[in-house]
């Protein structure tokens, strides 16, 4: 059952290679947050029920609802552009993509691990690596944002990975996303979105030598 | 007990100072920060070794961190004061610079000390939040800019390092341990699995780059300290990168000695090399005074970082290295804000005639330059030195002569920058302001410890760097 999920995780991050529309990256982190919270349900068996609330609610509430409502509120207040304006064409990006699922499958190879499972390792490395890509990639700053909720996405699966023996290191990557994610998108819609008005990173490229 | 003392104050102090609307209250509260921060720092070194609150140690390490963080905290608040004084800055702005520069000295400070991996992180990740407030103190284009740049390359390496963590989390429980103290790490050192930590080093190193100034992630680092004030600048630039350095130093040193620890040494000798290059470049044609401190510091910590390659004399040679820097920068940093007030500018080409405008500030910023330069009698040119001799003992020439060859073409392009702001005429006619010889004092007295260090370094400074250098192999 856990591998189904975290297929379906890969196969959205295929799609966030060659979705066009920002609306389609809303969806994907959607998506992407209730995927986490079937993977969070069933594989953290020895948890007490009070921590497996907390981070369940963290999964859907925050990752599924908040994050997705927020850039799209940001979208809409910003009017900015429904194109995800990337550098390279779509199927450029998707073999890229596939370069790095293929490049995880192989290091998990070298992986003789009783502890870890090799697909958690396979979607958070995946799931890292196309977030930077996408990161790379694009020229809206606010794609920037959604690649970086996919890489704690990413870090959320392999933070699961280790959850049963360490509990403390998912609460840790719990914090790690309310509080990166809220100071980021808090300094977007409030100042980013108000100052510079057409958003991608040319209007950001002031400070250089 | 004094760790929550400290904690509880600083708590105190950070909402006091945040809510404060009057100069005299936040005097008081910085005075008393001060204070406290002195109180931790003596009561760690009346009792080395010893463990409070289960995750922050008094380790020969963090002290030697600690107490240079201490020093430069004063000449800080100091300059931090005149700067909010001079344009009068509003109360609320004041008081967000100083309750932020409160929270980022002391998040610096139990970062130092954590002996954990994970609460390394977490203070780690507090002074990211607080330099953010720091260098959008502005509130201009150009200060968003820095400010959206540094938070968000700072979340990524601070998710990096918390990948790297967790892989190395699960090499621990490989040997059956499931926390994550350092000394965990030192206790397994020769079982842990080659693997994650191979793979758990690279990310964490990759990740704390950012805060230590090396490729790849040193860009955010030179535009925030080119945009935050310059008092938060000498932080940013001084002992902000030390604790980048920290939370390294302590992950190799569990290591070090390993097929790992080699490995591992080899990653960090070609970023430095790399970064070296990369601060040369930049510095070749460096048109801001600030940016091109950001990249001297940026070369410093290459040279620091080069160090910690080259075994134990290495490590004691970037220590030295690394405390001297801390003084000489925050000083040159601290120097800026009358550069500023005199011309008004931060660009290398609207300076000149400093010497004739402000004589006493002149000599000491040459003194500075001098010192940062590491040139004799510069403190700085001993370590150096000595971090020579480390690459050269361990039959490494091909790294002595490539950093040798850097630094002298880096040394050329701040020499001909910093004379032509001293000596050279300035471009068009420049007004001459009145600057107090009084500010430039504290900066006298760090390049004039620096050079103290240099030429005769203390008992007790050595006794530490050997009993930290015990942790490398």
């Amino acid at each position: 059952m856990l591998e189904t999920f975290i297929i379906i995780f890969l196969a959205t991050l295929f799609y966030l290679a060659i979705a066009n529309r920002m609306r389609n990256y809303i969806r994907i982190l959607i998506y992407q947050g209730v995927l986490l919270f079937l993977v969070a349900a069933f594989h953290l068996k020895e948890f007490n029920v009070f921590n497996l609330i907390v981070i369940l609610l963290e999964t859907i509430v925050f990752k599924a609802i908040a994050v997705p409502y927020c850039i799209e509120r940001i979208i809409r207040h910003n009017n900015i552009t429904r194109e995800t304006e990337p550098f390279l064409p779509n199927f450029v990006s998707l073999l890229i993509t596939a370069g790095i699922v293929v490049g995880a499958v192989l290091l998990s190879g070298s992986i003789d691990d009783m502890i870890l499972d090799k697909f958690f390792f396979v979607g958070a490395i995946s799931a890292i690596f196309t977030g930077l890509y996408l990161i790379v990639s694009r020229r809206k700053i606010l794609t920037h944002v959604v690649g970086y909720c996919v890489i704690e996405n990413g870090v959320f699966i392999l933070s699961l990975a280790v959850g049963n023996e360490m509990p403390a290191m998912v609460n840790l990557g719990v914090m790690l996303d309310i509080f990166a994610s809220v100071f980021i998108l808090g300094i977007f819609a409030n100042k980013i979105g108000d100052v510079f008005h057409d958003v991608d990173i040319d209007s950001l490229s002031k400070l250089k030598d | 007990m004094i760790t929550a003392i400290y904690l509880a104050a600083v708590v105190c102090i950070f909402i006091g100072l945040a809510l404060s609307r009057s100069r005299i209250l936040s005097d008081i509260l910085g005075v008393l920060f001060l204070g406290v921060q002195t109180m931790l720092t003596v009561h760690a070194f009346l009792n080395p070794g010893v463990t409070e609150l289960g995750y922050f140690t008094y380790d020969a390490f963090g002290l030697i961190l600690l107490l240079t963080l201490s020093i430069i905290a004063f000449p800080a608040l100091l300059h931090s004061r005149i700067y909010l004084t001079k344009p009068m800055a509003t109360p609320s702005s004041a008081a967000a610079y100083n309750a932020s520069c409160v929270l980022l000295i002391a998040a610096m400070t139990m970062g130092y000390l954590a002996n954990h991996a994970a609460v390394t992180w977490i203070f780690t990740e507090i002074t990211t939040l607080s330099a953010a407030v720091l260098i959008y103190h502005h509130r201009s284009k150009l200060a968003l800019e820095a400010t959206w740049k540094y938070v968000f390359v700072c979340a990524i390496s601070i998710c990096f390092v918390f990948v790297g963590i967790l892989f190395i989390s699960l090499a621990l429980l490989h040997d059956g341990c499931s926390t994550l103290f350092y000394s965990d790490l030192m206790a397994h050192k020769a079982t842990l699995n080659g693997f994650w930590m191979r793979l758990g080093f690279l990310f964490i190193f990759a990740g704390f780059t950012a805060k230590l100034g090396l490729f790849p992630m040193f860009t955010a680092g030179v535009d925030a300290k080119d945009k935050a004030p310059a008092p938060a600048g000498a932080l940013l630039a001084s002992a902000l990168m030390n604790l980048g350095f920290c939370g390294i130093a302590r992950i190799y040193a569990s290591i070090s000695g390993t097929p790992v620890g080699e490995w591992a040494r080899m990653v960090m000798l070609v970023s430095a090399l790399i970064t070296l290059f990369i601060a040369t470049i930049y510095m070749a044609r460096i048109k801001n005074v600030k940016r091109m401190l950001a990249y001297s510091g940026i070369e410093h910590m290459s040279v620091v970082t080069l160090g910690l390659c080259f075994g134990k004399a290495g490590f004691v040679a970037a220590m030295l290295h690394m405390v001297m820097h801390t003084f000489v920068k925050s000083g040159l940093f601290f120097h800026f804000t009358q550069l500023w007030r005199q011309y008004s500018s931060k660009m290398i080409d609207d300076m000149g005639d400093y010497l004739k405008l402000n004589p006493f500030g002149a000599l000491v910023l040459l003194f500075g330059f001098v010192s940062i330069a590491a040139v004799p009698p510069s403190g700085l040119f001993f370590s150096e030195l000595l971090v020579f001799k480390a690459m050269i003992a361990e039959g490494s020439w091909w790294v002595f002569v490539l950093t040798a060859f850097l630094l002298t073409v880096l040394l050329w392009a701040f020499a001909r920058s910093m004379f032509r702001i001293i000596f050279l005429p300035a471009a068009k006619p420049v007004e001459k302001i009145k600057i107090s010889a009084w500010e430039s004092v504290s900066q006298l007295i760090l390049f004039a410890l620096a050079a103290y260090i240099g030429f005769n370094p203390p008992a007790f400074l050595l006794n530490l760097i050997e009993q930290a250098a015990a942790m490398i192999l």
